[in-house]
């Protein structure tokens, strides 16, 4: 299928829903690429509404493989530009949801990383699996309810905290892992572009809420967004084999009950006035604060 | 083209000699022949896993890239899984690709292999055949490659280390055929084939490359030229695409009988296309099989015909796509054919008795089809076996006996009766 619509890399007219951060994630990235890439999704959210043959919003050259064999499909795209002499001038990239990346594909993504391929894996984490109609993943949240972790009488929704991927990138001594968020597109494009100008394997997370999925009006997407940010829920940082830390500031710590109650996968525990569980969300926000040293006073006590 | 098919040629015709490329023979292990020729055949990007009895080939091709005399990217994969995908994205951006597996690793690679097919990317891929856990089993029986066989993945089986050699060569021209583009497996008996030594005749790279020109891809992912590979199909247009591959697929059924007859001009090896026929013109007693038993049977068969036992022999050397039409003309004037099978679906028969007695159901005449798992477990089928089923196959004609819809040949009754002991049965 031929898929040029005029020089844009992305092009309107896909099925994403309203108020899809992922879409709008795959946008940016393309912004800060430009056309010399190679794209591979893994099954999910973005390859299902951007693919319905015979339209394609893809500007770039796409292939859509499996769900979980996103991390080798792409190191073996990489194998033969490398063999074709083309690795300079084409850069590959991935992008996959958090079902695809955290769960299922992690077997051929940690294989990817070991090699040392020059991909660069970016995940839209919306944390859980929305195509197939929000499902509990490992990057679902602490607490939140979902059609395989529903908040009853006997649950209040998941139990464990999000597996940390970045902290498992980095553990594979790559150059390059960066967290960053659809609430910040310019530090989403700038990490974008660093990235693919360093050689090997790179690893960026994208938090994409999901109006659908998490329960919220679709126009407060890029809100969402920011206020997971600003709670220190999720910190974006950027590091790699050898790197410090660089997180960015968050400025003026909000609360983390402003960024829950905007949505319903949370609305149990404040219909049960669940103090306990929401205190346990704002403990796991103010230790990333700590950790990553989000507020400028805490990264001055870092420092000391 | 029935005639060809019917005459088994395995001489070359004088007239095919002037032109045909110089070979080198020499004793190797059948895994070192695979190598050489998929090496001649220059493929971009390998991927491999070990697993027994595949891991020789790869370890071959791994030295060759580390002396420098392969220039391909080789890449040391996490999982079958992975090295079927690898090959899958390099293929998608329009180079050859190769890798090999066995058992387990196939059976890992199965939701790759319908991707593979699906998506029309020529790859080739050594099945080393291996028996399934449980119980885990080194030795060879079909169930890994013929598991695959509804996948739009072609499958060659071959029944000596030269055929190896030549099969390899000729898979890329089959998968990379404009017509065909569809992954092809050249399926091997783990141990019986991998590890044998044989005298084994290897080809100079120029007449290979004269045979097997670059892969010329239509459709490969470019900046140049962006494309959407792997869309969402669905009831619209998903069984149109269903439809493009049984086309290819029948495609096929020529390209494989076309590229067997060049090799065997510029070569001078035959094979057999998609069937091989030994005997089979007068023969009232026809044994069907695949993969390494058929060298053993061609034996029996001479030693048969020499007591004055009218037997013949067809080699199905493509299981998918499957040669019925072939079979069938094969087969018709036989009064018994027996069907030898290293793999039972479980709950129904032997794979390949299914298959042929579906093919000859549209048949005019119709023999008596006897399904013998013979192999099966990695039993050893030996000249003492072929002449059993002979003698099975000559009573259930004549009306002595009445067969089993699935003969286990060489079952131990004792190894039965201790473990329903065990279980109180």
């Amino acid at each position: 299928m031929e898929s040029r619509y005029g020089n844009a890399l992305y092009t309107p007219g896909h099925r994403a829903c309203p108020g899809c951060a992922a879409s709008l994630a795959v946008r940016t990235i393309l912004q800060a690429t430009g056309p010399d890439v190679i794209v591979i999704t893994a099954t999910g959210c973005v390859e299902t509404f951007t693919s319905p043959y015979p339209y394609s919003p893809w500007g770039v050259p796409w292939l859509h493989p499996l769900f979980e064999n996103a991390g080798a499909v792409a190191s073996g795209v990489e194998l033969a530009l490398k063999k074709k002499g083309l690795s300079d001038k084409v850069k590959v990239i991935v992008i996959g949801g958090d079902g695809g990346t955290l769960d299922i594909g992690m077997g051929s993504l940690s294989g990817m990383f070991e090699r040392g391929h020059d991909v660069l894996y970016i995940c839209y984490d919306n944390e859980a699996y929305m195509n197939t109609g929000v499902q509990r993943s490992s990057a679902t949240p602490v607490g939140a309810t979902t059609m395989t972790s529903p908040a009853g009488k006997a649950a209040w929704g998941k139990e464990r905290p999000k597996k940390n991927l970045a902290a498992i990138a980095l553990a594979h001594d790559i150059p390059y892992v960066a967290t960053a968020s659809i609430g910040f597109p310019k530090d989403l494009m700038r990490k974008v572009k660093r990235a693919i100008e360093i050689r090997g394997p790179k690893y960026l997370d994208v938090h994409s809420p999901c109006p659908i999925g998490w329960g919220f009006d679709p126009s407060r997407m890029i809100e969402v967004a920011q206020l997971a940010v600003q709670t220190g829920l999720v910190p974006l940082y950027e590091t790699g084999y050898n790197q410090p830390v660089k997180a960015r500031r968050i400025g003026k710590k909000r609360p983390v009950e402003e960024y829950l109650r905007l949505q319903n996968r949370f609305r149990h525990l404040f219909e049960r006035e669940d103090h306990e569980h929401l205190a346990a969300i704002q403990a796991l926000a103010d230790d990333n604060i700590a950790r990553y040293g989000l507020l400028m006073e805490a990264a001055k006590e870092a420092n000391k | 083209m029935a005639d060809a098919i019917l005459t088994s040629t395995l001489e070359p015709s004088a007239a095919s000699a002037v032109q045909r490329a110089v070979g080198v023979t020499s004793v190797m292990e059948g895994s070192m022949a695979v190598s050489q020729a998929v090496k001649a055949c220059r493929p971009a990007v390998i991927s491999a896993y070990p697993i027994t009895p595949q891991t020789h080939i790869v370890e071959f091709l791994a030295k060759m890239v580390a002396d420098g005399e392969l220039d391909a990217e080789y890449a040391r994969v996490d999982s079958e899984f992975s090295a079927a995908s690898v090959i899958g994205g390099a293929s998608a951006t329009g180079v050859r690709a190769y890798t090999a597996s066995s058992s387990q690793g196939l059976l890992l690679m199965t939701e790759v292999i319908y991707y593979l097919a699906g998506t029309r990317l020529p790859v080739v891929i050594t099945g080393a055949n291996r028996g399934v856990s449980a119980p885990i089993s080194l030795q060879p029986e079909h169930h890994d490659s013929q598991s695959l066989r509804d996948s739009g993945l072609i499958q060659l089986y071959v029944e000596n280390a030269q055929e190896a050699y030549d099969a390899h060569i000729q898979a890329f021209k089959i998968a990379e055929d404009h017509q065909v583009l569809l992954p092809v497996m050249v399926c091997m008996d783990g141990y019986i084939l991998t590890h044998v030594f044989e005298p084994v005749t290897t080809f100079d790279q120029a007449a290979i490359d004269a045979f097997l020109p670059a892969y010329d891809p239509i459709h490969y992912l470019s900046p140049e030229r962006p494309m959407t590979f792997g869309p969402v199909a669905d009831e619209t247009n998903a069984l149109e695409f269903h439809y493009l591959i049984q086309e290819a697929m029948q495609n096929a059924k020529k390209v494989v009988e076309a590229v067997a007859q060049e090799y065997k001009t510029t070569f001078g090896h035959y094979h057999g296309g998609l069937i091989d026929c030994y005997a089979t013109q007068d023969a009232e007693i026809i044994l069907v099989a695949m993969g390494s038993t058929v060298s053993t049977l061609r034996e029996a068969v001479d030693q048969l015909r020499d007591e004055g036992l009218k037997v013949g022999l067809v080699k199905v050397r493509c299981f998918r796509p499957f040669p019925g039409d072939e079979l069938c003309r094969a087969v018709q004037n036989a009064t018994v054919v027996a069907v030898l099978d290293r793999a039972l679906s479980m709950g129904s028969q032997g794979v390949l008795a299914g298959e042929v007695k579906a093919a000859l159901y549209d048949a005019p005449h119709r023999p008596l089809v006897l399904g013998m798992l013979a192999g099966y477990g990695g039993r050893e089928v030996t000249l003492e076996t072929a002449r059993d089923i002979v003698d099975r196959a000559r009573r259930a004609a004549d009306g002595s006996v009445i067969a089993p819809r699935v003969d286990f040949v060489g079952l131990k009754p004792e190894i039965l009766a201790s473990t329903r002991i065990q279980n109180g049965i």
